[in-house]
């Protein structure tokens, strides 16, 4: 060897234990469901995964029954301090079967081994220890105690694991029990957080989880026991979402799309400034709601950050997602793989430069190469749509006033980066932008104890801190009995 | 012409470093898998880059002849094992080890200028430069005046490093190599590792390199990913090409391979070279040597079978 190549360094599958077929988690006890079933597969290689059934109107209904009598007969009697037991022992149980987790979380949804095990799975673990925390102490956070009873929660693809916890740690930490749908192509992880309960001796009904796809999510949000709707996806379907609840009881978050506004200033920290755009656009191969999929570029340093962006994107590895120097893996599915190309061909017509670093892809599975897109103007489709891939599009500004205007020129508002030297241009630049996060001189954070949510058509409610707690309790306003 | 405000407001214009960031960075790159044959090459090129050190008041000259032998044959039991790239004393250790290395290509190095805390006054510098090259040194590390670019006195460190380049002629016309020491231990910041490592190769250093070993914490990634990024933008600029050495604090194999990867991401493979990058180590060799024997024959030996010096 001449050169240094890095071999292949594959994490084993051997941790993970597939079954050629799953059921519902109903009750606490895996359960055939009366409906039909669906098949998953690995995204990096197409292969058939598992067969898992599709729940039907019948099973949501037993699924909301279950959580109803869990809620009124053990969850809600239950103190705090007991509550969160259970949660540190989910918890605790998520750290010790963290491999595994990630490996298969790696499989089912084709992100890099680097980011399910450094990420996605030790963030899990974090949220059930943080809200098992609260469980015992609600009383001082503001919103009161009094638990809201069963909620229906329906998640995305891009992290399924960890918008699972989102939407498990507070909801049970509150005294709620869930219902909660995984995305019908990354279904795995939460049947494996099913056993996991099952491990935990959590009480029958506190969680169950029906897979399925569109109609099954429909049936949670209309079911009339539902008393919170939490969803966490497209700004399409959440539209749709609070349609169908307007005029009902059900308390409803939503946390929809983005198209942040990554804005780096020609005092920015330039080298670190790069990570933060790769970070922001190519993590989790761009398959996130809070992406940095626009650049703002001061135009005095536009030249000098396109050379160091694409030398860095040169060295950017794409392939297995199981290969532990894997830095972007496999596009979730042939669905978004074909929207992400159909986006990306507009923004060659509309007259926007397109390049990507040079690589090598996968024959099979669902692949798209890094891609950045320079001039780029607010009137293109890229600027203003949600690719929700790694399709980074690049404007440039002239002053601070420019850069505000333009990050803020959008109906969404999920979050914004900020990158520059000077701290007091930071908290203007915070106090302007119109976004539920502001990053500074960072992008991609997430800790538990800060919350998350949007501004506009990014939704509402808030994820994750105290304010996570809110969705999850009844507010003297709702007529709660404190 | 140069001048202290000249000076200071260019190294003051390069873009600042990120603290949180630059770490983040260096972490991120340690966390590469390199295995099997990836392994192998890492280790025989890192073997390549050691410069062998002993830097002690207790050295002698049998030390430095032990030094000098298992530069040449790190591992007598395996003849394939490459040499190190140099072995790095005193200058009155030069002749020695000159003496012992003949012609082996294994080069000698000397640190120079008052080593480790530089402060002597600028005739001793020379001198002790002077010393050296005439004694046979390959390579002259020197240390910077670190209280004179503290103080923001930018000229004096550029002029001290051009007089002592001077300083490494020979008589015959040809040029000692000449490594700039900044001990970042003392500098302390990332911003100001920048605008050093920028300070140094403007007055013509062919290396730049961390530490002395004497000063904690010595050579870290972080630190050494601001020097490497600094050449890598250098040679962008005037197309030359400058050296990096990271010295003190690196022992194990595994911390060798974080910075080889390192090299490759961020500067680029050409600097894959010990004519470009380096190692300034002691104990790292015998781990090296461990980790290779345990590629080539499956199995890990205790240190009994690889030579103290």
């Amino acid at each position: 060897m001449s050169t240094f190549d890095y071999a292949p360094a594959p994490e084993s599958r051997a941790v993970v234990d597939i079954k050629p077929s799953y059921g519902l988690f109903i009750n606490g006890e895996f359960v055939d469901g009366s409906g039909t079933s669906f098949k998953t597969i690995n995204p990096a290689t197409e292969e058939v995964l598992a067969e898992v059934a599709e729940a039907s109107d019948a099973d949501v209904d037993e699924a909301v029954k279950a959580a109803r009598r869990a809620y009124t007969r053990v969850w809600s009697k239950m103190s705090g301090a007991e509550r969160a037991k259970y949660l540190y022992r989910i918890a605790r149980i998520i750290q010790e079967r963290g491999r595994e987790l990630a490996v298969l979380e790696s499989i089912d949804n084709g992100k890099p081994i680097k980011e399910s095990r450094d990420v996605d799975i030790p963030v899990v673990a974090a949220h059930f220890f943080y809200y098992a925390g609260w469980a015992d102490k609600l009383e001082h956070s503001g919103y009161g105690s009094t638990p809201l009873g069963v909620a229906g929660q329906i998640i995305p693809w891009n992290f399924p694991l960890l918008m699972l916890a989102w939407k498990i740690a507070p909801a049970l930490a509150c005294g709620n029990t869930v219902v909660l749908k995984p995305a019908e192509t990354t279904p795995l992880t939460a049947l494996l957080f099913a056993e996991i309960c099952q491990q935990a001796d959590l009480p029958p009904g506190v969680v169950n989880i029906v897979t399925g796809a569109g109609e099954t999510g429909r049936a949670i949000v209309s079911h009339p026991d539902v008393d919170k709707v939490a969803f966490t996806g497209s700004t399409e379907v959440g539209k749709a979402i609070a349609r169908s609840v307007a005029g009902t009881d059900k308390k409803v978050t939503l946390e929809l799309g983005g198209k942040a506004a990554n804005i780096v200033f020609d005092d920015a920290p330039l080298d670190q400034a790069i990570e933060g755009i790769v970070n922001g656009i190519f993590f989790n191969q761009g398959h996130v709601c809070c992406a940095g999929s626009r650049l703002l570029v001061q135009e005095s340093v536009a030249d000098e950050v396109m050379e160091r962006l694409k030398r860095r994107m040169a060295t950017l590895r794409v392939g297995d997602p199981l290969d532990k120097n894997t830095d972007v893996g496999a596009i979730n599915s042939a669905e978004q793989l074909a929207k992400i190309r159909e986006l990306s061909q507009i923004g060659e017509d509309e007259g926007a430069e397109r390049w990507s670093a040079p690589c090598d892809l996968p024959s099979n599975g669902y692949w798209f190469a890094p891609t950045v897109f320079t001039g780029v103007t607010q009137a293109h489709r890229i600027a203003r749509e949600e690719i929700f891939g790694p399709v980074l599009s690049v404007l440039t500004f002239r002053t601070p006033s420019e850069a505000v205007e333009k990050a803020n020129n959008t109906p969404f508002g999920l979050s914004a980066g900020v990158w520059t030297d000077k701290g007091s241009r930071i908290l203007s630049m915070a106090n302007r932008l119109r976004a539920g996060v502001v990053w500074a001189n960072t992008f991609n954070k997430f800790d538990p104890t800060s919350p998350f949510g949007g501004y506009k058509e990014s939704g509402y409610g808030r994820e994750g801190g105290r304010h996570g707690l809110e969705g999850y309790l009844k507010t003297n306003e709702m007529g709660a009995d404190s | 012409m140069r001048s202290d405000s000249s000076l200071r407001r260019f190294l003051h214009g390069l873009p600042g470093v990120d603290q949180v960031g630059c770490e983040a960075r260096a972490a991120g790159l340690g966390t590469r898998s390199i295995k099997t044959t990836s392994k192998a090459y890492a280790i025989d090129l890192a073997i390549r880059m050691v410069d062998l050190t002993t830097l002690e008041g207790a050295d002698t000259h049998g030390k430095v002849r032990a030094l000098a032998s298992k530069a040449m044959r790190p591992d007598p039991a395996d003849p394939s094992c490459p040499a190190t790239a140099a072995v790095c004393v005193y200058p009155d250790m030069v002749g020695t080890a000159k003496q012992t290395l003949g012609d082996s290509g294994v080069h000698v190095a000397a640190v120079a200028t008052a080593f480790p805390s530089g402060r002597a006054s600028m005739d001793i510098k020379l001198a002790d430069t002077r010393d050296a090259v005439e004694a046979g040194a390959d390579e002259i590390d020197m240390v910077i005046d670190r209280g004179a670019f503290l103080s923001g006195r930018y000229l004096d460190v550029y002029e001290e490093i051009v007089q002592v380049k001077e300083a490494c002629a020979r008589a015959d016309g040809s040029s000692a190599h000449l490594k700039v020491i900044f001990e970042t231990g003392e500098l302390q910041t990332y911003d100001n590792v920048r605008r050093v490592s920028w300070l140094a190769m403007m007055a013509g250093g062919h290396f730049i390199k961390t530490s002395t070993g004497k000063v904690q914490p010595a050579a870290t990634l972080p630190v050494t990913l601001i020097m490497l990024e600094a050449v890598r933008d250098f040679r962008e600029q005037t197309g030359q090409m400058v050296g990096v050495k990271p010295a003190g604090g690196i022992k194990t194999t595994k911390d060798a391979i974080k910075y080889l990867v390192m090299v490759n991401e961020i500067a680029g493979p050409d600097w894959l070279d010990p004519d470009w990058f380096r190692f300034g180590a002691s104990t790292l060799l015998n781990d090296l040597l461990m980790q290779r024997t345990k590629m080539t024959t499956g199995r890990y030996s205790g240190p009994d079978y690889f030579t103290l010096d």
